[in-house]
């Protein structure tokens, strides 16, 4: 019986990649454990293996061919029956992975965006290379900045956000690390308090629990307690929040953690062009900045300025879609969702202005307040747990400031409040979806 | 740094630790192992297993040598790198590989993934996704038991990048400060990711990790069933007695990726190969079983038993529902 092969998932995100290249050809003998074929994903090159014996038949797609969805049939095996486990039935329920939106350029959502600083040309980026553009920037112009981190030198950067520095810097200036955050926080702590400007990746931030002592303790207390005589002119970053059916321990968004203290500052990009001109500010900064990347963010495009002085000013949130009934605040992935949220509000004839707020603290009240101020209704969308979450500060703020101009009680959509679950379905439930953001903002009216 | 005989030894070769009947049984389960997480790997890839997913394959000895060494009521405790774990410990693959899928029969009702398993029947304590925390968490099985002055045994078993962490350390002074009863089984399978162990950790010998807090260890043949159950008795027998912890490095070696993705840029295919084709466990234990008497018939009837067994864990995987979306509510506090 023939045994197919199928187009394998290698990674929690992965949807499709490039079949790069076959290693057996039809004809050839394959044992259970040898590699037939290297595929590629935005992430890495990977190597699939075979899990069946047989005779490889044919070849079905070719190599070299771009986009192969997961589960396509790639190649069959002329099976020798008896060793080969039957294939699986297909699940009962539709139990795949909850598919990633495909990376598309970020269209801007209506005519009348208002309009930045012009930084002149722009072209297409996925939101990793603009962190790489951003670090590799500065680390050109200052030799005093440097990259550590696990696995950031040989293997490339976990997520590939660091692809190439070892080879452009070397390895004194992009440094392997064991896995000790707590150690190697401390360590680049130490070397910001003595004039270095180090940046610290931490693979995802749940492993920075290890190191929030070193991060809050050292590094934001520091200048304070020394009354101004040294701080730590340092960057942590790295993924944050849920990335795709990872699990408790692996899922969690830990703005409210870092903003609540005082000597830290805490920035949460979501286009390509915020990642490379935060980054370039959080460099650049004097202080300890958080920097709370998103996974499932890291291969999406948007236009992204080319200007080698490009540069973001921390603390400065951007309206992405400017509307006149509802305030929508959002931050990292959930600017996606409110954005699709005033997508479907603009076809209920509910005109809905969407804020990225780029930083969380220090947060940017200049904007928020306007923007309430006209639309006298206000939601705020985050992934993170809702108790004394973004979303509690930023209402006490508009509550504050705005009182007067409010038309509804300020409403906080937020991530449901339990440990992420592993389950597909149960996963979605946990996380805001546009739909909840549409329905808090419908309640306003 | 030469270990000091009394410090650290090797074990000999061709340890005697198991009969004929005790080694079949502990062929028997790794295989069950091995078969298992050949069955995982493929369901991840038809996309029924989501997320990390971190196969086993190749270590099968150390988990299911040491369970041979312990009995009711010790406890085991571990990294994401669990299915062999939970297996070895007696746990229905059926539960374990719905876990994987997501579904309510798994054995944490969907909710915790391959990384995050438990059975207080069976004295699994997880599935931990933080490098290094089972250390800690491990030392503090050890220390319920002093604290009840039973004579139970819990082996923590970390890996050889967790063995940098530095709560490792602050776990080996309490445990022999204390005298727990604590076996810490360090999985050497030589990388961490993408980082051997050579570029991780300047102790180049990690048996002698213990020797500050003057823990007694022993460096162990991990590929060999063997050699890991005599160990492992020895280790076992120190914490029963009271004599406090015991540190093993098992030299071992995964064959897969990492999880699931892998540029497996980081060692060459022919270092895999050549694990596999001199040093596999399974193939070790065969041999062996064939020189005392057991037949290839019976060796096949057993592969045929446990490749069933796996096809219902798989089968069952599928047709267990989805939790219930009320499910996401429930075990966030106790009620009441
Ligand atoms: C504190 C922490 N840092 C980083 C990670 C990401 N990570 C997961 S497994 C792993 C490698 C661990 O290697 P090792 O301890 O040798 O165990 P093995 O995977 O080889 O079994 C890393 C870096 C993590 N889960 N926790
Ligand atoms: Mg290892």
């Amino acid at each position: 019986m023939p045994i197919d092969i199928l187009m394998p998932a290698l990674s929690p995100t992965m949807t499709e990649g490039k079949l790069a290249k076959w290693l057996k050809q039809p004809g050839d003998e394959v044992k259970s454990g040898d590699v037939i074929a290297e595929i590629e994903t935005d992430k890495a090159t990977m190597e699939v293996e075979a899990v069946d014996e047989g005779k490889l038949s044919e070849i079905l797609v070719p190599e070299g061919t771009e986009g192969v969805a997961v589960n396509t049939v790639i190649a069959r095996l002329a099976g020798d029956g008896a060793a080969a486990a039957p294939a699986p039935a297909p699940a009962p329920v539709a139990a795949a992975p909850a598919p990633v939106a495909a990376p598309k350029a970020h269209v801007p959502a209506t005519p009348q965006e208002p309009v930045e600083k012009d930084w002149g040309p722009t072209k297409p980026m996925t939101v990793r290379e603009a962190l790489r553009e951003g670090m590799s920037l500065e680390m050109r112009a200052d030799k005093d900045v440097f990259l550590m981190g696990e696995e950031v030198a040989q293997y490339q950067g976990a997520y590939k956000i660091s692809q190439g520095m070892l080879d452009e810097f070397g390895p004194k200036r992009v440094i392997d690390t064991p896995i000790t955050e707590h150690g190697f926080t401390g360590l680049a702590v130490g070397a910001a308090m003595n004039g270095l400007k180090p940046i610290v990746e931490f693979m995802t931030f749940n492993f920075a629990m290890q190191a929030i002592d070193h991060i809050i303790n050292s590094a934001a207390k520091t200048l304070y307690m020394s009354g101004g005589q040294m701080g730590a002119q340092i960057v942590f970053r790295g993924p944050n929040g849920a990335a795709a059916r990872v699990g408790a321990q692996h899922s969690q968004c830990y703005a409210s953690w870092y903003a609540h203290c005082p000597g830290l500052k805490v920035v949460a990009p979501w286009s390509a062009a915020d990642a490379k001109g935060l980054m370039r500010a959080a460099i650049r900064d004097p202080n300890p900045v958080i920097f709370l990347e998103n996974e499932i963010l890291y291969g999406h495009t948007f236009e992204c300025p080319t200007s080698d002085d490009f540069i973001l000013p921390i603390g400065k949130a951007k309206i992405e879609r400017a509307g006149t009934d509802v305030t929508i605040i959002a931050f990292s992935i959930m600017v996606d969702t409110a954005l699709k949220a005033a997508e479907a509000l603009a076809e209920q004839g509910i005109s809905a202005e969407v804020i990225n707020l780029r930083t969380i603290r220090p947060l940017d009240i200049e904007t928020i307040a306007a923007s309430v101020k006209k639309t006298s209704r206000v939601v705020s969308v985050e992934e993170g747990w809702p108790f004394a979450g973004i979303g509690s500060e930023i209402i006490a703020t508009v509550v504050e400031n705005c009182f007067d101009w409010l038309d509804a009680p300020p409403v906080r959509v937020a991530g449901v409040d339990v440990p992420m679950p592993y389950a597909a379905n149960l996963e979605k439930l946990a996380l805001p979806q546009p739909n909840w953001v549409v329905e808090a903002v419908k309640k306003l009216f | 740094m030469a270990a000091s005989p009394e410090r650290s030894r090797k074990p000999r070769k061709n340890a005697e630790s198991m009969d004929r009947d005790e080694l079949l049984a502990a062929y028997g389960n790794m295989l069950l192992i091995r078969r298992f997480e050949e069955k995982a790997g493929q369901l991840y890839g038809m996309g029924l297993i989501a997320g990390f997913c971190h196969l086993y394959i190749g270590q099968e000895a150390v988990v299911v040598g040491m369970q041979h060494c312990i009995g009711e009521g010790d406890e085991v405790i571990t990294s994401y790198r669990d299915h062999g774990h939970m297996l070895a410990c007696g746990m229905d693959p059926k539960g374990v590989m719905a876990e994987l899928t997501g579904r309510i029969g798994g054995y944490s009702k969907g909710k915790g993934g391959s990384m995050h398993m438990f059975s207080k029947e069976k004295g699994f304590f997880g599935g931990h996704g933080i490098v290094g925390a089972q250390v800690s968490l491990g030392t503090g099985l050890g220390f319920s038991n002093w604290y009840r002055e039973n004579d139970r045994v819990s082996l923590t078993y970390f890996g050889e990048g967790a063995a940098n962490q530095g709560q490792v350390y602050e776990s080996f002074n309490l445990a022999n400060l204390l005298k727990l009863p604590v076996v810490f089984v360090i999985e050497n399978n030589h990388y961490a990711m993408g980082t051997s162990v050579e570029r991780a950790s300047a102790s180049r010998d990690l048996s002698l990790n213990g020797v500050p807090w003057g823990m007694p260890s022993l460096s162990v043949d991990g590929m060999d069933v063997l050699a890991v159950k005599e160990a492992g008795a020895e280790a076992v027998a120190h914490c029963r007695a009271g004599k406090g912890p015991f540190l093993l490095e098992m030299k071992t070696y995964r064959y897969r990726g990492h999880s699931m993705s892998d540029p497996a840029k980081y060692r060459t295919r022919e270092e895999v190969q050549r694990m596999r084709a001199e040093h596999d466990c399974l193939d070790a234990a065969k041999a062996k079983l064939l020189t005392l008497g057991i037949t290839e018939a019976e060796l096949k009837k057993l592969d045929d038993d446990v490749k069933v067994r796996v096809q219902e864990a798989a089968d069952f995987s599928q047709t267990s529902p989805e939790p219930n979306p009320s499910e996401l509510y429930t075990d966030v506090l106790v009620e009441g």
